[in-house]
């Protein structure tokens, strides 16, 4: 059943990101990007991952198609094809892939227990958080806990990009907004 | 202008406040099941910018100002920063809650709200400022433009 | 040879197969496609894949969520790659609206995100400063 359901996910998820290399309306593009993230939330819940589908879910399909959408409406509504050959870029891709296809011989199966990423320090967390943190979520124990300092890196990387986009857009560039520029 | 959007305004304003409440329990009942102040954080500034995009993005900045938010950003980034520099203060190492309560799971848990407190507040700001940058910039779209 | 012939192991490894394929696509709409907007869709697509892999690490065969439940006997599914992809998700958006940001930016100085012709306007300047009449010109030599 499990595996069904991953072929059926992964079947549409090649379907968009393939949809997604041929279109040039940006506006579709946009869109069946937003539906690449609500179609990869739900493979995440098939693998147990229920809070990081939540988060795609909302940052994906949510957040991200906004601000793409206003990035369209600011810039371009579609896309000129290029010009070059795409040889090039498909011997780079096959080459790329086969060499990580190879890197992934040497690892565990798919749900093994023996796993070092499950039977690691994780193994460890879940064992500790009852008695240590007595928290029933043990992704929030481990985020906001065990390894806070990792989250605080994080918060600390998402203030920083958006001191970034408020420098970029928001200062003085846009009294001297070029005209003509906006209605390509 | 949105007098054809008279769908989405009704919908909109039926949803806005759920949307909300579901971003405060998925803030404070993060630690009990899926969620916590990064989800929070975005489903916040979703709602306010479900709210600039179909009534009016002047009044949600007059209400909210940018220089509000973006101080919000900080503060977010601060309240997590300061929860650690809190357990430094009282004999622990940084970020460890270990004496912010009367005992361990307690401590545990205080902590645990107050840094993800942070992470939501500063997540919300850092979403919707971006949001500002952007759709501050755009004049109004025609329909038609698509 | 004969692990490939191996059904539990093709079975074991597909998914990882799976995430590969998409990440490829990812890389290829990055490197063949000249517009910037397509681009940051393609790096989306890329991490997305990645995200994949790593939660595809984590799961457990029988297991469930990280969530402690009433029966003692559940098995969880490691809560570490949860975790890193959690906080990974909200960076990448955090990054991509950076990158958004500067392609308003570019076209805003340029008037246009498509690569070729960024570039084409690039050399003309530089030919322009350097004082010399542009004879060859890159972009312009194909139309």
């Amino acid at each position: 059943m499990e595996l069904a359901l991953t072929l059926l996910l992964f079947t549409l998820l090649v379907t968009t990101a393939i949809a997604i290399v041929f279109m040039t309306r940006l506006f579709a593009v946009v869109m069946l990007s937003g539906v690449f993230s609500l179609l990869a939330a739900l493979l995440f819940i098939v693998m147990d991952a229920v809070d990081v589908a939540f988060t795609e879910a909302a940052v994906g399909a949510g957040i991200s198609t906004v601000l793409m959408l206003s990035t369209i409406a600011l810039t371009a509504r579609s896309e000129t094809p290029t010009r070059t050959s795409s040889w090039t870029p498909l011997a780079v891709v096959v080459l790329t892939g086969s060499v990580l296809i190879y890197g992934t011989l040497d690892m565990p199966n798919f749900g093994d227990p023996t796993a070092p990423v499950i039977s690691g320090v994780a193994a460890g967390y879940i064992e500790r958080t009852p008695s240590e943190i007595d928290v029933p979520n043990i992704v929030t124990a481990v985020l906001a806990s065990y390894r806070s300092f990792d989250t605080f890196g994080e918060v600390v990387v998402v203030f920083t990009a958006g001191i970034g986009v408020v420098l970029l857009l928001s200062g003085l560039g846009r009294r001297r907004r070029r005209q003509g520029g906006s209605d390509r | 202008m949105n007098d054809h959007h008279l769908i989405l305004r009704v919908v909109a304003r039926i949803l806005i406040a759920p949307i909300f409440l579901y971003g405060l329990y998925v803030q404070f009942h993060g630690d009990f099941g899926p969620g916590g102040g990064f989800q929070a954080g975005v489903i916040f500034a979703v709602g306010f910018i479900l709210y600039g995009t179909i009534f009016s993005l002047r009044q949600l900045r007059a209400k909210f100002p940018d220089h509000v938010i973006h101080r919000l950003m900080a503060v977010g980034v601060l309240m997590y920063g300061g929860t650690g520099v809190l357990g430094m203060i009282f004999g622990d190492n940084f970020l460890n809650y270990g004496q912010l309560g009367p005992y361990p799971i307690a401590a545990q848990h205080y902590g645990i709200i107050a840094v993800e407190v942070g992470v939501g507040l500063a997540v919300f700001a850092v979403m919707l400022s971006v949001y500002y940058a952007f759709a501050g910039r755009s004049g109004s779209i025609d329909d038609k433009d698509w | 040879m004969e692990q490939f012939i191996n059904l539990e192991f093709v079975l074991g490894h597909m998914n990882y197969w799976f995430f590969v394929v998409l990440m490829m696509t990812g890389l290829y709409v990055v490197v063949a496609r000249g517009n910037f907007l397509k681009k940051i869709v393609g790096l989306n697509l890329f991490q997305a894949a990645v995200f994949m892999l790593y939660i595809s690490m984590g799961k457990v065969a029988g297991g469930t969520a990280p969530i402690f439940g009433d029966n003692p006997d559940y098995v969880y599914s490691s809560p570490l790659p949860h975790v890193l992809i959690l906080t990974a998700i909200v960076v990448g958006i955090a990054t991509t609206s950076l990158g958004l940001a500067l392609i308003v930016r570019i076209n805003e100085v340029y008037g246009t995100i498509e690569e070729d012709a960024v570039l084409h306007q690039d050399h003309l300047i530089a030919a322009e400063e350097a004082g010399v009449t542009p004879r060859h010109i890159p972009g312009e030599a194909e139309s």
